[in-house]
């Protein structure tokens, strides 16, 4: 046994990030190589997810509690972004209620997404104040409620968020570039906080709550301090998400949008930083096929395309199957690493053919 | 009185999906997310597949004598089915996993039940004779509300009759209580949690059922707002706890109806928010929820 050092338990584990920022820069390239414009958007969408699922990793993953509530710092992250961003003759229109010194306020996209990020994570503090004395189960529910309550109030407040309506005229931003750097940037983040203190005491916490807490760990504390990191991130991605559609509602960031970046983190394996991002990278592959397939492919002279919501439902069956295979997700609780770059698969397993195709 | 009654009405709602859920749980520790999913099925039984706006009626001509059964038959039986496909692979799972796997379930119906009807709503009018209002005590109440009320007592006590006085009740509290424990001393697991599938099932069947003939429209998302409202009574009301579940579920309802008619008018809008947050207080003040059920307490 070595010693512990953070230093070397940096040494031991950098190979992880470093890992998968190649496989996202792969990815990118291949899109910029392609010089499809579809092809350069799907990728967009993936490096969002990917940011997405690994700020819910943050949390999740490090502390085994289950969050419903993140997709509410992004919700908070795009309006701060929209806010920011916005030319200022739109949100007179728009958002007439926003403070004087907002409304003149237009700054570039990166600043707006680092205040939007820090707008997020202070929300995240003052309600992980709150929510981080609970454990379990109704933590998980306590996380919802705050999901709701964000989004009722985001819903509601017309001359500020605008209500339901579209919030739109936010610059949008084209090219990989940044949505690159910012999914790279959120799997360092991770990985920074997982071997840091913090990060340690919190997966000692997880695996022996008692244990931890008798050798000194204050475990709201612990929590309290990923669940802040894992905001920001959020609020992050949140705001890049605004930048690539350029429209906002409230309920782009609900129901819909938790249960997919949650379904992505679970598949890939909930405790492993290289199963977000290869769960997100799989089964938005596995999207993309079947909307190749909706729109109909050409064999010969006749066309083939499966009906319409077929895709969704083989989406939800292939879920099932994977779970049923692997309990614990596809990466299970190991990452990434140089002496084995495939993921760890005994061969005696079914149905492991998701990371091969890889 | 009005308010009464709505409070009543809608916390019924809530009740009978929370015992839904609450009655999963107590059994196998799964949160099931597909439950709003077999509330919008069991109603859809009844028609026909067709995009149309208004409902081809297929089985909903039936009286309502064999019309009720159908759909109480078709929730159990889609939800024994679902546990028979897909939960029994769950069983040495983490409940994380099985709520995801829950979630791809109620996807995969959602968007099975939208390739047959497509997303629209659609109008439907389903024991018409209900929706005439009552005198009762000076306010005029729909009879629908009475009836929904009446209804969710009666299927209260006959649940409770059913859990207290026959054997396989008897069976399934103690598997809720304590599983391990109750399978060691000779009760059938995969029959006594098939059991509570097809109770939950009929439940959820008998929701669809109140909701559409309170609004006239089916729609396939009509199982997620109730879906919701239930699951966070069964976690206040103490997960796992049936009474619990059930008191959390009337609770609920009346804090939305008061909530309504008492806050203040700029503030209306935000009623859910407060709602919410009143969940969160709940919450941190009693973690456990209000009735703790035995055997649930973390231990060290």
């Amino acid at each position: 046994m070595a010693a512990r050092t953070p230093a070397s338990a940096a040494r031991r584990t950098i190979a992880t990030p470093v890992i998968l920022a190649l496989i996202l820069l792969g990815l990118a390239l291949l899109a910029v190589g392609s010089g499809s414009r579809p092809f350069n958007q799907t990728m967009i969408d993936i490096f969002l997810r990917v940011v997405l699922a690994v700020g819910l990793y943050i949390f999740v993953g490090n502390s085994g509690v289950m969050s419903f509530g993140h997709i509410g710092f992004t919700c908070l992250g795009a309006y701060a972004a929209a806010w920011l961003t916005m030319p200022p003759m739109m949100k007179q229109t728009l958002l007439p209620g926003l403070p004087g010194w907002l409304m003149e306020t237009q700054l570039p996209y990166w600043a707006g997404a680092v205040i939007a990020a820090c707008w997020a994570a202070g929300w995240a503090a003052l309600f992980g104040k709150i929510l981080m004395r609970l454990s379990g189960i109704a933590a998980s529910i306590a996380t919802f409620a705050m999901l709701a309550m964000i989004n009722t109030v985001y819903s509601n407040w017309e001359t500020v968020t605008g209500a339901t309506s579209s919030v739109v005229g936010i610059p949008i931003i084209r090219s990989i570039w940044p949505y690159l750097i910012a999914a790279v940037v959120a799997v360092f983040i991770a990985w920074g906080h997982a071997i840091s203190r913090a990060g340690l005491a919190l997966r000692a916490a997880r695996d022996e709550p008692t244990a931890a807490a008798a050798s000194g760990i204050d475990i709201a504390r612990q929590r309290l301090i990923a669940f802040v990191i894992s905001g920001a991130v959020m609020g992050m991605g949140g705001a890049l998400f605004a930048h690539s559609i350029g429209v906002v509602t409230p309920d782009t960031f609900y129901l819909t949008l938790t249960f997919t970046t949650l379904s992505m983190l679970v598949v890939g394996g909930i405790g492993s930083l290289s199963g977000a991002v290869l769960g997100v990278v799989i089964l938005s592959g596995l999207i993309q096929g079947l909307r190749w397939l909706e729109a109909g492919v050409s064999i010969g002279a006749t066309t083939f395309a499966i009906p319409n919501g077929l895709q969704e439902i083989t989406l939800g069956i292939v879920m099932i199957v994977i779970l049923a295979h692997r309990p614990a997700g596809i990466m299970a609780n190991s990452e990434l690493n140089w002496r084995r770059a495939r993921p760890e698969i005994p061969d005696d397993v079914p149905g492991n053919m998701p990371t091969n195709k890889e | 009185m009005q308010t009464l009654f709505d409070a009543l009405s809608l916390g019924s709602l809530y009740a009978l999906g929370a015992l839904g859920i609450a009655l999963i749980f107590g059994v196998m520790r799964l949160v099931n997310f597909a439950h709003g999913d077999v509330i919008s099925f069991a109603i859809f039984a009844l028609l026909w597949p067709s995009i149309d706006a208004v409902a081809v009626v297929f089985a909903g001509y039936l009286p309502w004598f064999l019309l009720i059964p159908f759909v109480l038959l078709m929730g159990a039986g889609l939800a024994v089915l679902s546990e028979l496909v897909v939960f029994r692979r769950f069983r040495r799972a983490s409940p994380a996993t099985m709520m995801i796997a829950s979630f791809a379930l109620g996807f995969v119906i959602r968007y099975f039940l939208l390739m047959l009807f497509s997303s629209r709503p659609k109008s439907i009018s389903l024991l018409p004779s209900l929706s005439q209002p009552v005198e009762i005590l000076g306010a005029r109440i729909p009879l629908l509300q009475v009836i929904t009320i009446v209804a969710t007592i009666l299927i209260l006590l006959a649940l409770t009759a059913f859990l207290r006085r026959t054997r396989f009740g008897l069976e399934m509290r103690a598997a809720a209580e304590n599983f391990t424990m109750a399978r060691v001393l000779g009760v059938r697991a995969n029959r006594v949690i098939l059991g509570a599938f097809a109770l939950s099932g009929a439940l959820a069947a008998a929701i669809g059922l109140i909701l559409a003939s309170q609004t006239g429209t089916v729609d396939i998302q009509m199982g997620a707002a109730v879906m919701l409202m239930a699951f966070i009574a069964t976690v206040i009301g103490g997960l796992g706890s049936l009474s619990g579940a059930v008191l959390a579920g009337f609770l609920l309802g009346a804090a939305s109806v008061v909530m309504q008619t008492s806050l203040p008018i700029d503030a209306r809008p935000f009623r859910d928010a407060f709602v919410y947050g009143a969940v969160i207080l709940v919450l941190i003040f009693r973690p456990q929820g209000l009735i703790a059920a035995r055997g649930t307490k973390e231990r060290v």
